[in-house]
């Protein structure tokens, strides 16, 4: 499908999940923050759309948006903020933590203005019909497909994972 | 100008849906139709709910409204959208306010995939049915932050338990769900689609519903569904969470108005797209009945039949009750009315019979009409069972459904590999 | 202005670093677990957008380099990034809530049982 509008749609994208990254980390109640991380994973997920990456937009609605951000919404909600709400927000060092941030930054835009010219757009426009169908071949096919064992590494993490949390956060062992 | 009407008229003599041509004012149309075509269904729910509830109770329902309460549904959205609108005093405004769209948004992004034809969807992504599962369960989110933010423990409670149940019963439809995406992949290529338009379309190449399939293995998939659905949108049996006996209608119990319609409207939508996604994976989807076993051009044409002998039907059960009216001056409006409603029909199902007419909406009207045996199949479902109790909820999301699932996908999976070879075998020795 | 409006792989990988910094800010600076947390989900999502914009190019390279319309190599490592994200989301707000049991605070400062 030929893109249409393309740079519209990038950075009204874009522009969502800076700003619901920025609100995620100055806001002082915790569940507006939890709402703004929502906003800019569907947004993220847009994204991936853009980059013909459906079924990755796909897992990360399903996992990241409608999973993970119900988990910390449960749990913001089992624990008490309302006493954090009244503290002070941000901690001694914030200082120190902007001036590594802005070290850091100028890293990024340091690497990105040198190596500009290695990242062209890319000219074809792809099949996305076949998406889920490739990474599939990718992980499953007899011949080439060679991500079998993370995939049952990743499996084995969440048991773990899975008795972890179970573990930790019942009332007695 | 020119350029204009040919971009209008160069989409109908396209076999792709509006999403896939790229076709921006065909896509806004049919949005349009959709959000249309999902408020009088929601609209002809609310009046069907409560007629057919009452039957079932044998008594009559609302019958004062209109003419057999037919203008009920409207008289209730009047009410809604003129009462005053309540926020509890220290509830969270911003998030009581936000709530009931995430609700929405979330019910009615579903319907974007929703194929009520072979090209009559919005779009037919490639990840169609992960889309939908998806999408609705951006719904928990919604739930879980209005009962936060109505601050009172009734609602939050209710919350909690909502989403829990929700969450639970997803795992299941998702497997049931993995058990027809793996028989949508015995074609000749080998390989599946999570498509939609694609997984019906494997049904008619298969040539049999995948409720058949396999028999009693597609039968116990969509037995699996049906129950894991009527949880996930919390009706009856499992509406515990917004009982009003147990918790003073749970969630929205601060929710008045306006706010309140939203959550309504979201939940009726629900219901309707997660039985579209069932009549879509088990019910084949927008084909006839016996596709393949009673073909031929006569056969089709008596299914063709079907849609405007469907609205006669109706208008002659109009005409009917018009006979039955009391012969009071009172009622002269209201049987005047029915007998405006029964001849509205009539036309409706006439302008059915023309040829033109006939062939291009079958596969809506038997998509439609699957889903509104489920719809009935819901009423049926609420006025009959008992409610459970959510812990008895909880073990069988858990303990009974998320087993047979696995269960099911194992025993699928088997059957679809060794199929071709039992076939070999058996026709060896016969 | 015309390389603001044609978007190249340069703008996701832009976006994505300008995600990372935030991330970054909130996990130093803020005293909220919860929010430290999501934070770190954060960064663990312009992780995610880099190795994606990376996958949509190498699919524009020929095939001889890598290319072409099956490298979907970023796209599955994006996968397993996010299936690791949930298992550390769960776990960490499993150690968040043992924490709260003892201390009734979920206060950063304050996680310093270990201190000499």
């Amino acid at each position: 499908m030929t893109p249409v509008a393309t740079p519209f749609f990038f950075y009204l994208l874009a522009g969502t999940m800076i700003i619901g990254g920025i609100l995620v980390i100055t806001r002082k109640n915790a569940v507006h923050s939890a709402l703004a991380l929502i906003t800019t994973l569907l947004a993220q997920a847009g994204i991936y759309l853009m980059l013909y990456a459906p079924f990755v937009a796909g897992v990360q609605i399903i996992l990241y948006a409608g999973g993970i951000m119900v988990l910390f919404l449960f749990v913001i909600m089992l624990i008490n903020l309302e006493r954090s709400q009244k503290e002070r927000q941000f901690n001694k060092q914030w200082l120190v933590g902007i001036a590594a941030a802005t070290a850091l930054g100028g890293l990024f835009i340091t690497v990105y203005t040198k190596g500009k010219a290695l990242f062209p757009g890319s000219a074809a426009s792809y099949v996305e019909e076949q998406n889920t169908q490739n990474i599939a071949s990718l992980l499953f096919d007899r011949s080439q497909g060679m991500y079998m064992f993370s995939f049952e590494i990743a499996s084995l993490l969440l048991l773990v994972a899975i008795i972890g949390a179970v573990v930790m956060a019942k009332k007695r062992i | 100008m020119q350029p204009l009407i040919d971009y209008i008229t160069s989409y109908l003599s396209s076999d792709k849906t509006p999403g896939a041509a790229g076709n921006f004012f065909w896509a806004t149309v049919y949005v349009l139709l959709v959000f249309a075509g999902l408020s009088v269904a929601v609209i002809c729910m609310n009046w069907l709910e409560r007629k057919i509830l009452a039957h079932m109770q044998v008594r009559l329902g609302p019958m004062r409204v209109g003419p057999h309460g037919l203008l009920q549904p409207i008289a209730d959205a009047l009410k809604l959208l003129l009462k005053e609108d309540i926020i509890p005093s220290e509830a969270d405004a911003l998030v009581f306010w936000v709530a009931p769209f995430i609700v929405v948004l979330a019910a009615f992004t579903v319907f974007v995939v929703v194929p009520f034809g072979p090209t009559h969807a919005i779009t037919d992504m490639n990840i169609g049915i992960l889309f939908m599962l998806g999408v609705s369960s951006l719904s928990v989110l919604g739930i879980v932050t209005a009962g936060w933010a109505s601050n009172s423990h009734y609602p939050l409670m209710g919350a909690l338990r909502s989403s829990a149940q929700m969450v639970s019963y997803e795992v299941a439809m998702g497997l049931a769900v993995v058990s027809v995406i793996l028989m949508t992949s015995l074609n000749a290529q080998g390989t599946g689609t999570l498509s939609m338009i694609g997984i019906v379309n494997a049904q008619m190449a298969q040539g049999e519903w995948f409720v058949f399939k396999f028999f009693p293995l597609g039968l116990i998939g969509f037995f699996i569904f049906a129950v894991a659905m009527v949880a996930e949108t919390n009706r009856a049996p499992f509406d515990l969470p917004e009982a009003e006996s147990e918790l003073t209608a749970g969630f929205h119990t601060e929710y008045s108005g306006f706010r309140w319609s939203l959550f309504f409207l979201a939940e009726y939508s629900a219901m309707i797209a997660v039985s579209s996604i069932a009549v879509t994976l088990w019910l084949g989807g927008w084909l006839r009945p016996f596709p393949n076993w009673l073909s031929g051009s006569t056969w089709d044409l008596v299914f063709s039949l079907f849609p405007g002998l469907t609205f006669v039907f109706l208008a002659g059960m109009c005409f009917y009750n018009v006979a039955r009216m009391p012969k009071h001056p009172l009622f002269k409006i209201q049987t005047m009315g029915l007998a405006g409603f029964g001849a509205l029909l009539g036309l409706i199902g006439l302008a059915l019979f023309v040829p033109a007419v006939r062939d291009r909406v079958g596969d809506i009207f038997w998509f439609a009409a699957k889903v509104a045996g489920f719809m009935y199949l819901y009423i049926w479902y609420r006025g009959t069972f008992p409610r459970y109790r959510f812990d008895q909820l909880m073990k069988m999301g858990w303990k009974v459904l998320l087993p047979m699932g696995l269960g099911l996908l194992i025993l699928t999976a088997t059957t679809a590999f060794l199929e071709p070879s039992v076939e070999d075998w058996l026709r060896r020795i016969l | 202005m015309d390389s603001l409006l044609h978007i190249s792989t340069l703008h996701y990988l832009v976006l994505g670093a300008a995600l990372f910094l935030l991330g970054v800010i909130g996990v130093l600076t803020r005293r909220n677990v919860v929010i430290i947390l999501m934070s770190i989900e954060l960064i663990l999502n312009a992780v995610n957008l880099n190795l994606v914009a990376f996958s949509h190019y190498w699919q524009g390279l020929p095939a001889r380099m890598g290319g072409g319309p099956g490298a979907l190599h970023g796209q599955v490592f994006a996968i397993f990034v996010i299936t690791d994200a949930a298992a550390e989301a769960a776990v960490g707000l499993g150690i968040l809530i043992a924490f709260f049991r003892n201390k009734e605070t979920v206060n950063m400062d304050e996680v310093n049982l270990l201190k000499w």
